[in-house]
């Protein structure tokens, strides 16, 4: 059983057991375009709630994408490296960015669910 | 207006000034005098000058004369050259971009790496964001810097460092080209800096070097004080080199009493997006026409602000096309043959000091500088040779107070070395010695 969850920075995580998943959420891909480079987090690193963890470039801009929860990085898909347009084809599922241990299974209640982040978009139109 | 900001004199805007940098009372000058007494009063001061094209003259040490055609001038003062503006609009500014393009082309084929961008301030600016971007690319902190790295050099890596969280292991000055890097690299290690030829003059085999830094993985950056030697060495980048810096100031540019100078930065493509600086790309237009533009721009402060690789935001532009205009009149087989005749007179002069009494060559190996070693401070023998009309180098004391190198001299020759030249300084050492 997996939940995804939001950040306010468009980050999504989504919980399989010990570990979480993030990527950056649909909204942040198309508000973004053409992604052209992703620049990813070391494997082992760790990376703090709210820390910078990858940057995300597209043909509009480069922009920072953060860590919504603290933990280790344990895994980063290489895909990204060679096919940064995944991320634009498949922002929540194949274009995924990290895998990472959780530090502290608090900071996921902390963090938006799909249907709060849906109203969270529709305040900022 | 000091009303509407809310200070009472202009004074106030000047309090954060340390009081010991605040001058007190006027300027000790003249007072105002007749153009033509200006004149003359400057030409006296600088008829005091021994210039480096008067006298026999064999100062080196990362700053070096040769002959700089004289179309090379005339070109560069061309207004759409000159006057040209940060070539951010490529529809106005293709002239401008293409000789960045030409530039970096020749720089990475002489460094012989793949990506060059349109350069850096000099060859010390362009060392200090090697070693940032080393710290960059493997996530690492700790930098070993040669021995015969220039001390200029390693002095601009230090100060860049120090707000850096860098961590430098600066060894011992090398004087005679025997140190050996490999034990100082470990697992944190996020590059070897080394200077080919180095400090000294010594020419080093870089591939055992490189080796054993991509076993721990740590980056080998090449530093190349003197531009020209690359038409007669094999380029850093055949022998492993992750990133070579240089310093460009040999090709179409004059002593310019140090600077401005011009910073030449290469390195392997794969790092290429935590290059320092602005890159010119080839691209094609709508019609499929060729053309040039900036790229990669999201490395660069004015997008990136402060993730940006670097806070350079600009190049040495008018350095680089005096550059890119010399390079291309001297063609490749021109530039070979600039290199030979720099060696070819170095090893005259090392010849010819050699057979000094007392005056022993360090170097088995160099370019266009070499060391000695003199039976007496190297400070005093250049002073003594000065007032004698011959400038005979750089004391190694002069930028190495304190190494206990008192008895070095660097001894530069190059294409503007004549065999005259040579005589001269030989038998003015010999007189002085003897």
């Amino acid at each position: 059983m997996s939940e995804v969850r939001f950040t306010k920075d468009h980050e999504w995580v989504r919980v399989e057991g010990d570990t979480a998943t993030v990527g950056i959420s649909e909204y942040a891909q198309e508000q973004l375009g053409d992604v052209v480079f992703i620049e990813l987090p070391n494997v082992g690193a760790d990376v703090e709630a709210g820390g910078d963890a990858a940057v995300v470039e597209s043909v509009k801009a480069a922009s920072e994408v953060y860590a919504p929860i603290a933990g280790k990085i344990v895994e980063v898909n290489d895909d990204l490296e060679a096919t940064p347009g995944l991320v634009n084809e498949s922002a929540e599922d194949q274009g995924w960015f990290w895998r990472m241990e959780i530090a502290d299974v608090d900071e996921i209640e902390e963090l938006m669910s799909a249907a709060d982040y849906k109203a969270f978009l529709a305040g900022l139109d | 207006m000091l009303q509407t900001i809310g200070v009472k004199a202009v004074d106030e805007l000047f309090v954060d000034v340390p009081r010991s940098a605040v001058l007190e009372g006027p300027v000790d000058l003249p007072p105002h005098a007749g153009e033509m007494a200006v004149e003359r009063a400057l030409s006296e001061m600088a008829a005091q000058n021994m210039a480096a094209g008067t006298v026999p003259f064999f100062v080196g040490a990362g700053a070096y004369r040769h002959h700089v055609p004289a179309a090379v001038d005339h070109l560069i003062q061309r207004s759409e050259f000159l006057t040209a503006y940060t070539p951010y609009q490529p529809e106005v500014s293709q002239g401008t971009l293409q000789v960045l393009f030409e530039f970096q082309t020749q720089v990475a084929m002489l460094t012989g790496m793949e990506v060059a961008n349109a350069s850096m301030y000099d060859g010390a600016t362009a060392c200090a964001e090697a070693v940032l971007m080393a710290n960059r690319v493997t996530r690492r902190r700790r930098s070993v810097l040669s021995g015969g790295l220039h001390p200029q050099y390693r002095s601009v890596v230090e100060t860049q460092s120090k707000f850096l969280d860098g961590n430098n292991v600066a060894c011992d000055p090398d004087a005679s080209g025997v140190e050996d890097l490999v034990p100082l690299i470990d697992e944190d290690t996020a590059c070897v800096v080394v200077q080919n030829p180095t400090f000294f003059g010594h020419l080093h085999d870089l591939r055992p070097l490189a080796e054993a830094c991509h076993k721990k993985g740590a980056l080998l950056v090449v530093a190349v004080g003197e531009t020209v030697s690359l038409g007669a060495v094999t380029p850093p980048g055949a022998m492993g080199a992750d990133i070579v810096v240089a310093e460009g100031q040999s090709l179409g540019n004059a002593l310019n009493f140090g600077g401005p100078y011009l910073g030449l930065f290469a390195a392997r493509e794969i790092f290429v997006r935590q290059m320092p600086g602005r890159l010119c790309g080839e691209t094609v237009d709508l019609e499929g026409r060729r053309g040039f533009v900036l790229t990669l721009s999201t490395r660069e402060q004015h997008i990136r602000r402060e993730k940006a690789t670097s806070n350079i935001c600009t190049n040495s532009g008018l350095c680089s096309l005096a550059f890119t205009i010399h390079l291309s009149l001297l063609g490749e087989e021109g530039f070979r043959q600039l290199a030979a005749l720099n060696h070819a007179q170095a090893c005259a002069a090392a010849t010819r000091l050699a057979a000094v009494p007392g005056v022993t060559v360090l170097n088995k190996t160099f370019f266009n500088e070499f060391t000695v070693r003199l039976p007496k401070p190297a400070a005093d023998v250049v002073d003594t040779l000065a007032e004698r009309g011959v400038l005979a180098g750089v004391p190694v004391s002069r930028l190495l107070p304190n190494a206990g190198l008192d008895d070095l001299l660097l001894v530069a020759a190059t294409e503007t070395t004549s065999d005259e030249d040579i005589a001269a300084l030989g038998t003015a050492l010999e007189e002085m010695l003897s």
